[in-house]
């Protein structure tokens, strides 16, 4: 079960925390990863590690340019795309009434507009070899709003709904497209917790601990399995309990 | 019947799975021949292929039958 011998994964943000576990989850399944990120070290040092039928393409993804340079980027390195993670993400938190428009338009441009234009870009060969799975990482925040995030909650959001549409679209030709949303994850975006808004957290955990990357990853591969296809236009919540929904 | 046309019938015919003697000239792909909006799409990806062109979005919109097809690609395919 779960075998993804044959098939190519393209992951953003896979020098994140939740990324790179995705992609080492998915590459010891068998598949063939392209890894994605700004940090070039980062990105080189993971493809080495993983060995054979691990490549790197770079790509800041509030920029255009880059965002549309990588499908064809991963493509032309795999000779195909069949699994693509929209994992990439960034915060920039303020309260509503002093949340400034860049602070909306950076993370929306990142974790929506960026995720919109790939997956344009990932369908088209997608449609032609009849096999297709879109896995986008929104958030708990998405679903059940938070103090703070205004632009990222609606951006986690967007992110549902446009998966939800396009699964419906894509569903005949053998295309998933689903969510994964995690509640707290132990990674860097959890690190800038203090230990007083960690505490309360954990309180409202029945897990009582924050997830692991590798417990998102493998929600991932499940949705990148050929077993998951039957699943689309769906959001797993990985969150130790701390919203049912 | 030209060549051009003949290819097109062909993918027309192979991709919908309908019978030869409805792709007419004037056979709207939707109206006539049972395609969705997404069969139109994968109709052209399918003529880019096998023509080798590459068929921009506004063009693609007024592809609508297997005539424009045609037409579009007697001008466009070198
Ligand atoms: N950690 C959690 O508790 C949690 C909870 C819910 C949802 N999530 C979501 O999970 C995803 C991964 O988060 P994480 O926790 O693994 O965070 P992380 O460790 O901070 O990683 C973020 C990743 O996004 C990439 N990224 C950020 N800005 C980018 C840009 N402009 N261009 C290209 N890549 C960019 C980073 O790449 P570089 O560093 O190389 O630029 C990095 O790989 C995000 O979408 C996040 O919203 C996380």
């Amino acid at each position: 079960m779960f075998d993804l011998t044959g098939k190519t994964a393209l992951v953003t943000g896979a020098t994140g925390g939740i990324g790179e576990a995705i992609a080492r989850a998915l590459h010891a399944r068998g598949a063939t990863v392209t890894l994605s990120g700004t940090r070039e070290e980062r990105l080189a040092a993971l493809a080495s590690d993983l060995g054979e039928r691990a490549h790197v393409a770079a790509a800041n993804l509030s920029s255009r340019e880059d965002v549309d340079g990588l499908v064809p980027a991963a493509e032309a390195a795999m000779g195909g795309l069949d699994i693509l993670v929209n994992n990439a993400g960034i915060t920039r938190d303020n309260i509503f009434m002093r949340m400034k428009d860049e602070e909306w338009d950076q993370v929306l441009e990142v974790n929506l507009t960026a995720a919109f234009r790939l997956t344009r870009a990932a369908i088209k060969g997608m449609m032609k070899r009849r096999y297709g799975r879109i896995i986008g990482i929104t958030s708990i925040v998405g679903v059940t709003g938070n103090p703070g995030q205004v632009n990222y909650a609606a951006a986690k959001a967007g992110l549902i709904g446009m998966s939800k549409s396009l699964a419906r679209e894509v569903a005949s030709r053998n295309i998933t497209v689903n969510t994964i949303a995690p509640g707290f994850i132990e990674t860097a975006m959890t690190d800038a917790l203090n230990e007083k808004q960690r505490t309360s957290i954990l309180e409202t955990i029945p897990a009582g601990r924050l997830g692991s990357g590798d417990e998102i990853a493998a929600a991932a591969v499940y949705l990148a399995s050929t077993e998951g296809a039957y699943v689309t236009g769906q959001t797993i919540h990985v969150n130790g309990g701390m919203a049912m929904i | 019947m030209s060549d051009i046309a003949e290819r097109v019938k062909k993918i027309v015919i192979e991709h919908l799975g309908v019978d030869a003697e409805k792709v007419t000239d004037n056979a709207s792909f939707i109206d006539d021949l049972g395609a969705d909006s997404l069969d139109n799409v994968e109709l052209v990806m399918a003529f880019e292929e096998e023509f080798g062109v590459e068929i921009p979005d506004d063009a693609a919109e007024t592809i609508q039958t297997v005539g424009d097809a045609v037409s579009f690609l007697e001008k466009n395919s070198a």
